[in-house]
């Protein structure tokens, strides 16, 4: 069923696949940014553990 | 000497209106914002008067708008720069009741000024004699509305720097409804029909907005002072 | 009974538990929405008044039902918080905010262009969609206010109140604009409608609609995870989680 005329979609294919890309990249967005805050969270605590530890010398 | 709810927010009332006379400028500019704005729209769009008449309700509708969202910054603020905010805070009267006395003070000041002289600006824009009364009883009932709303913005941002665009961004998506059923109000006196319903909508909703209103503010100013 | 209750209110508690429940929950949302997308894109047959176009109700009414729903759900999270004074609730409604901000962008555009064949222009302050962009703007506030405040606690607190003040408001909002949406109806029907629907339409799109629901707890546990992370750096279970 994925002929050519599948991509066209019934010649609405440059407002049907814009809008199938844009989902899936907010989806992949959404993980990434998640994942990257938390990265970030970590590095952050990691810092004040750090700091934490060098202020009891 | 332990003074009643009711004497407490009287004397707030009296006190802020006292306040709010004394700075005479303070108070006209909301006013002449109100003006200045209406006048962008004929400059920018057309002074034929039809389709002014048209654009009346809504151009009304949003300089008012915007013009009590530009004094509702000064609702606590000023007040907190100098402490008075703690000391109320402090002396045990139901912060609830001040918050009440504050807010309708300066809607007082603000709104019902705008209210006042919306003949002025609505005659300027075509509006006919005979709306007037629909225009300014939903004008009345809408800065009431907003002065709910904006001294819960005013509540949450009274200690940031630039707090009073906050504020306005916190603030207009929640007054969109009222300038829905307001306008809508506006226009339906302006073309003779009756607003019955529109106004009945802006009626419960001021309400409603009176009634849970002081308490989100209260909770507001408690959360950024505390 | 209620012990399970108490546990949620604990940071380290949840810092483990949605590292657990992310994978799962990310690969069911996967399975669906793969599920969802390829049958609605593919296997569907074309609407007969829309053609393939009606194809991105398979995006669009998942992303504008998750982003009211998560926008409700922020708020619960966030009158939790206020109410039993729980910190844990202020990082929920904190890591759900974007989440559902991008879900109502997604509604907005895939609208917009659906919109685009249907009624000619990209937007025509269809109720629907002008609904989902004061949702927008409430989103926005809501995220401007929290990190407005220098103290993150103080911010929390008002976002939350914002929040609460907010989702009582949005039914309110939506049924003032279709009311003034319907005042000013012209002839064409300007509703995004999900066309006349054959049960070989529904089945793609309920998955896609409990894919994306899935996916947000995903996320959400994803995102958690930082926001509890940001709100306990300094607390002494944090070095254990840190340092294993």
């Amino acid at each position: 069923m994925i002929t050519d005329g599948f991509w066209a979609m019934g010649g609405y294919a440059r407002y049907v696949w814009p809008c199938v890309a844009l989902a899936l990249g907010i989806l992949v967005w959404n993980i990434w940014s998640a994942r990257r805050h938390h990265e970030r969270a970590l590095a952050s605590a990691e810092r004040a553990i750090a700091m934490a530890g060098s202020e009891r010398k | 000497m332990s003074v009643g709810l009711w004497r407490a927010m009287g004397l707030v009332l009296r006190r802020d209106l006292a306040l709010s006379l004394r700075r005479l400028d303070q108070l006209v500019q909301p006013l002449v914002f109100f003006l200045i704005v209406t006048t962008l729209f004929p400059l920018s769009l057309s002074p034929e008067s039809s389709l002014l008449r048209q654009m009346a309700p809504g151009v009304l509708w949003v300089a008012a708008l915007l013009a009590a969202l530009l004094s509702m910054d000064g609702l606590f603020r000023g007040d907190a720069e100098d402490g008075t905010l703690e000391q109320l805070l402090l002396s045990g009267q139901s912060l609830g009741g001040i918050v009440i006395a504050k807010t309708f003070a300066h809607w007082l000041v603000s709104g019902a000024a705008l209210v006042l002289i919306s003949p002025l600006v609505a005659t300027a824009l075509g509006v006919p004699v005979a709306a007037f009364p629909v225009m300014m009883l939903s004008l009345g009932l809408g800065t009431l509305t907003l002065s709910w709303l904006g001294a819960i913005g005013a509540g949450l941002t009274v200690g940031l720097r630039r707090g009073s665009v906050l504020l306005s961004l916190i603030v207009l998506p929640l007054a969109m409804p009222l300038l829905i059923f307001g306008a809508n109000a506006t226009d339906r006196a302006i073309g003779g029909e009756s607003a019955t319903g529109a106004l009945y909508f802006l009626g419960s909703l001021c309400l409603f907005t009176t009634t849970l209103a002081p308490l989100a503010a209260t909770a507001a100013l408690r959360i950024t002072l505390e | 009974m209620w012990t399970w209750f108490y546990r949620l209110a604990s940071p380290p508690y949840v810092y483990r538990v949605a590292a657990r429940f992310a994978p799962w929950l990310l690969a069911a949302a996967g399975l669906l929405i793969v599920y969802g997308l390829v049958d609605g894109l593919v296997f569907v047959p074309p609407d007969y008044q829309q053609g393939d176009a009606f194809r991105i109700i398979y995006v669009h009414v998942p992303a504008s039902a998750l982003s009211v729903m998560a926008y409700t759900f922020m708020a619960v999270a966030a009158a939790i918080g206020l109410i039993w004074r729980i910190k844990v609730a202020f990082a929920v409604a904190a890591a759900a905010a974007p989440i559902g901000a991008s879900f109502t962008v997604l509604t907005l555009v895939t609208g917009s262009l659906w919109g685009r064949p249907m009624w000619g222009t990209y937007w025509a302050w269809d109720p629907r969609l002008t609904s989902e962009l004061i949702l927008l703007f409430l989103y926005f506030g809501v995220m401007s206010l929290r990190v407005a405040f220098e103290d993150p606690n103080r911010g929390d607190r008002a976002a939350a109140l914002l929040a609460t003040v907010g989702v009582v408001n949005v039914p309110i909002i939506h049924f003032s604009v279709v009311w003034w949406n319907s005042l000013h109806q012209g002839a064409t029907i300007l509703k995004l409608g999900t066309p006349a629907i054959d049960p070989s339409m529904r089945w793609p799109l309920y998955a896609s609609l409990l894919g994306f629901l899935l996916f947000f707890g995903g996320v959400l546990c994803l995102r958690l995870r930082g926001e509890v992370l940001q709100r306990e750096r300094l607390a002494s279970w944090v070095r254990e989680a840190v340092r294993p």
